[in-house]
């Protein structure tokens, strides 16, 4: 099993599977071992991984040239190739099975069961492991209606941000007296730092198809629409194959396994517009407008696409549909939290040790994800925050982590679930600089519809801005505080109802470090440049010259094997001083 | 100069069958609803960015105005009406890739480029822009060149990356 997920792809997983292939036919045994391109196993961290079945052993971040020896002594020979074996299965001289690493162990795979276990170009091997079956036991034994109260009873929550009720959003689109309705599934991926819904596409892209035709029967439509990135072009290629060998194989389009019931699937791709998540946006940028949200009532499961009745379901939530078919509505209710059911996939990522992507039930802990399953903070720093929900969310700090995640807990703290990007910051962090990164990112996709949104997010960026170039005061603070309450009220979408989020949250549990920046002009994280200057320690600085010869503004001056000095007027504070400096004499003041 | 018409007329050959995979991607997609975003990615998968003659030939053929092609071109950050380098190099600017000194990678690959984010270099070599979360956060920080992505990046990797190029 080699993992074709887009992080390992991006560190050159394919050349491996070619050499791994290469290999095995010179050594003869291309017969007795089969390669396999599975989805993303979830430790992007480690990739290009490996894992080799029947003993699961997991190889890290594997080169092309250890390929012969691993072939040589595993396959061959029958023993691990040790200088790659991932170090946390090996215990007291024993290797484990990967499943049973701190990274793995907690975990609870439903949405993303198969994603580095089956090929996802091969619908046999979904076929396999109980794919489709779901979707013959609906047509064949069940009624609209008891598909939807099974939803319904399994609690199953969408897992795009809002946190609806899936089954009551289904069954809203099924009493519509009409003839022609919709399904959509929202693969626009726009929160930064999350990645499941593409994971889900590339590893797993059946359960989406057969998930969007169950729904297709339960709420009575014929037709359905995934509207996904262009800028993941491996999901968009890996599900349009999908699709094909689902219509081949009668899964898809007239006459599903001869029940009568008709269902199709046409692609849509995004174009890179953050506010076509939101469903009103996404419907109009289908309809082929530009992608603005409309008010809401009329919701979308009565007035949707093209004023039809239409459901929107998220990636992740339609991967849970057909196991909960398949196993029960109490079996899904049984994990999680009273009110937030089943698992949540998270992309884990910052300065965490083991960024990737983890499924865990509901009501775990952020201490448990974080540094349990996480592995930490790198490099012996401390935890800072932890920031959910991507711009729509907001920081947490150490306090927190003890606190259970689960749809209203982030929420009444002050962040949220959205689509699950959990970025973990330590003390280099400057959480002042990170409200004005979100607030860059609202501000530019905002879709300028409505005033609050379009200009609102505009002035809280000039404001954070002064705050970061140490030119503010404490009104400034004020009105930033007052400003963010009114377009959080004020906004049409959820993208303006949220984006000031960020703000609130770090003012709220890092009030210290803006003042830091308004009172002191300091920005204790040393990030802020208009705040920092570089400065070369004499003691330390043993004049080697090179911090001299790669400054870009010939900002360094001084003589071989003397101390070096920074002229700060000059300097145009890139950093490459400090970067390049292997006496760390440089510092950051 | 004979050298010169044969360069002209591959052109314009070239630009012929340009514009008919463009006719026949507008006849495949017109008869489904909402046939404009599709066309435009189309489009801007054969010429790399939106030329406007080609855009005169969507607005004839779908009945659609140009001001509301330009409106929605315009909108999306994927379309581009103005054409792009050779190489065309997305830095991450994911929250991910962010923490992990996203930003100090684009500022160095704008001093070494001498372009600013969103240009493009005088030689047409470059186009440097900043892009959403490119969803391999585990490589932060990322940035792609062309097809090629460039994962676990330092400000100081930039320039022997840069010579890969060159």
């Amino acid at each position: 099993m080699v993992c074709g997920g887009t992080g390992c792809t991006s560190s050159d997983s394919n050349r491996i599977i070619d050499a791994l292939n290469q290999e095995l036919t010179n050594q003869g045994i291309q017969e007795q071992v089969e390669v396999v391109r599975t989805g993303c196993f979830g430790l992007c961290e480690l990739g290009p991984v490996v894992i080799v079945y029947p003993e699961g052993i997991f190889y890290s971040r594997v080169e092309v040239k250890d390929i012969p020896d691993l072939v040589e002594q595993h396959l061959l020979n029958g023993k691990p190739y040790e200088k790659k074996v991932y170090e946390k299965t090996k215990l007291d001289g024993k290797i484990l099975n990967f499943e049973e690493t701190d990274f793995y162990k907690k975990q609870v795979r439903i949405a993303l069961r198969n994603c580095g276990i089956i090929d996802p170009e091969n619908i046999n091997e979904y076929i396999a492991s109980d794919g489709y079956k779901a979707l013959g036991k609906v047509l064949l034994t069940m009624s609209r209606q008891q598909v939807i109260d099974t939803m319904k009873k399994s609690g199953l929550r969408g897992r795009g941000g809002g946190g609806f009720n899936t089954g009551l959003k289904w069954e809203f689109a099924a009493k519509q007296d009409k003839e022609q309705k919709y399904v959509i599934c929202n693969a626009d991926e726009g929160d930064p730092g999350a990645f499941m819904d593409r994971s889900i596409l590339e590893g797993n892209p059946h359960s989406v198809i057969e998930a969007m035709a169950i729904a297709g029967f339960a709420i009575g439509s014929n037709q359905g629409f995934i509207y996904v990135r262009a800028e993941y072009p491996i999901a968009v290629q890996r599900f349009v194959k999908a699709l094909d060998q689902a219509r081949e194989y009668g899964l898809l389009g007239d006459n599903v396994l001869g029940t009568g019931f008709s269902f199709n699937i046409d692609v849509r791709l995004g174009a890179g517009a953050f506010v076509c998540g939101e469903e009103t946006a996404l419907m109009h940028s289908i309809e082929g407008h530009r992608g603005m949200p409309t008010p809401k009532p009329p919701f979308p499961a009565v007035q949707g696409l093209w004023g039809q009745p239409t459901i929107i379901n998220n990636v992740e939530t339609l991967a849970n549909v057909a196991q909960i078919m398949l196993n029960g509505a109490d079996w899904y209710a049984s994990i999680g939290t009273e009110k937030s059911k089943g698992t949540k996939v998270f992309a884990l990522g910052g300065k965490v040790v083991n960024t990737g992507l983890v499924e865990v039930p509901m009501g775990i802990t952020l201490r448990e994800v974080i540094f349990e399953i996480g592995g930490g903070i790198p490099g012996g720093k401390k935890f800072k925050a932890v920031q959910t929900g991507g711009p729509s969310g907001g920081c947490l700090t150490e306090e927190h982590l003890d606190c259970t995640i689960d749809f209203d807990t982030l929420t009444s703290l002050g962040s949220m679930m959205g689509s699950g990007g959990m970025i973990i910051m330590d003390e280099d962090t400057c959480m002042v600089d990170i409200a004005r990164f979100y607030l860059d990112f609202t501000r530019d996709e905002s879709c300028g519809k409505c005033t609050p949104c379009r200009i609102g997010t505009k002035r809280l960026l000039e404001m954070l801005d002064l705050i970061t170039e140490g030119k503010a005061t404490m009104e400034d603070l004020e009105k930033l505080e007052n400003l963010s309450l009114q377009i959080k009220n004020a906004s049409l979408c959820a993208l303006g109802q949220t984006a000031p989020n960020p703000v609130l949250s770090t003012i709220k549990f890092f009030r210290d470090e803006y003042m830091a920046h308004i009172h002191d002009q300091k920005c204790p994280a040393g990030v802020c440049k208009s705040l920092i200057s570089y400065q070369i320690d004499a003691d330390l600085c043993k004049g080697c010259s090179l911090c001299a010869r790669k400054c870009p503004s010939n900002a360094i001056s001084g003589k071989v094997k003397e101390p070096f000095v920074i002229d700060t007027l000059a300097c145009i504070k890139c950093g490459v001083c400090f970067d390049v400096c292997k006496f760390k004499a440089v510092a950051i003041v | 100069m004979e050298q010169q018409q044969t360069n002209s007329s591959g052109g314009v050959a070239e630009a012929d069958e340009k514009l008919e995979k463009i006719q026949s991607a507008i006849q495949q997609f017109k008869m489904i609803k909402g046939a404009l975003i599709p066309v435009l990615h189309e489009i801007q998968d054969i010429y790399g960015y939106l030329p406007e003659s080609v855009l005169k030939v969507v607005s004839t053929e779908l009945n659609l105005p140009m001001s509301e092609i330009y409106g929605v071109a315009s909108f999306y950050h994927f379309f581009s009406l103005t054409p792009k380098g050779e190489h065309v190099i997305h830095v991450c600017m994911g929250t991910a890739c962010y923490i992990k000194g996203a930003q100090t990678v684009l500022d160095r690959l704008s001093t070494e480029l001498n372009v600013a984010v969103q240009g493009t270099t005088e030689d047409n070599k470059f186009t440097l822009e900043a892009t959403r979360c490119l969803g391999a956060c585990g490589l932060a920080p990322v940035m792609t060149i062309g097809e090629k992505v460039h994962g676990r990046l330092a400000p100081n990797n930039v320039p022997k990356i840069l010579n890969e190029y060159k």
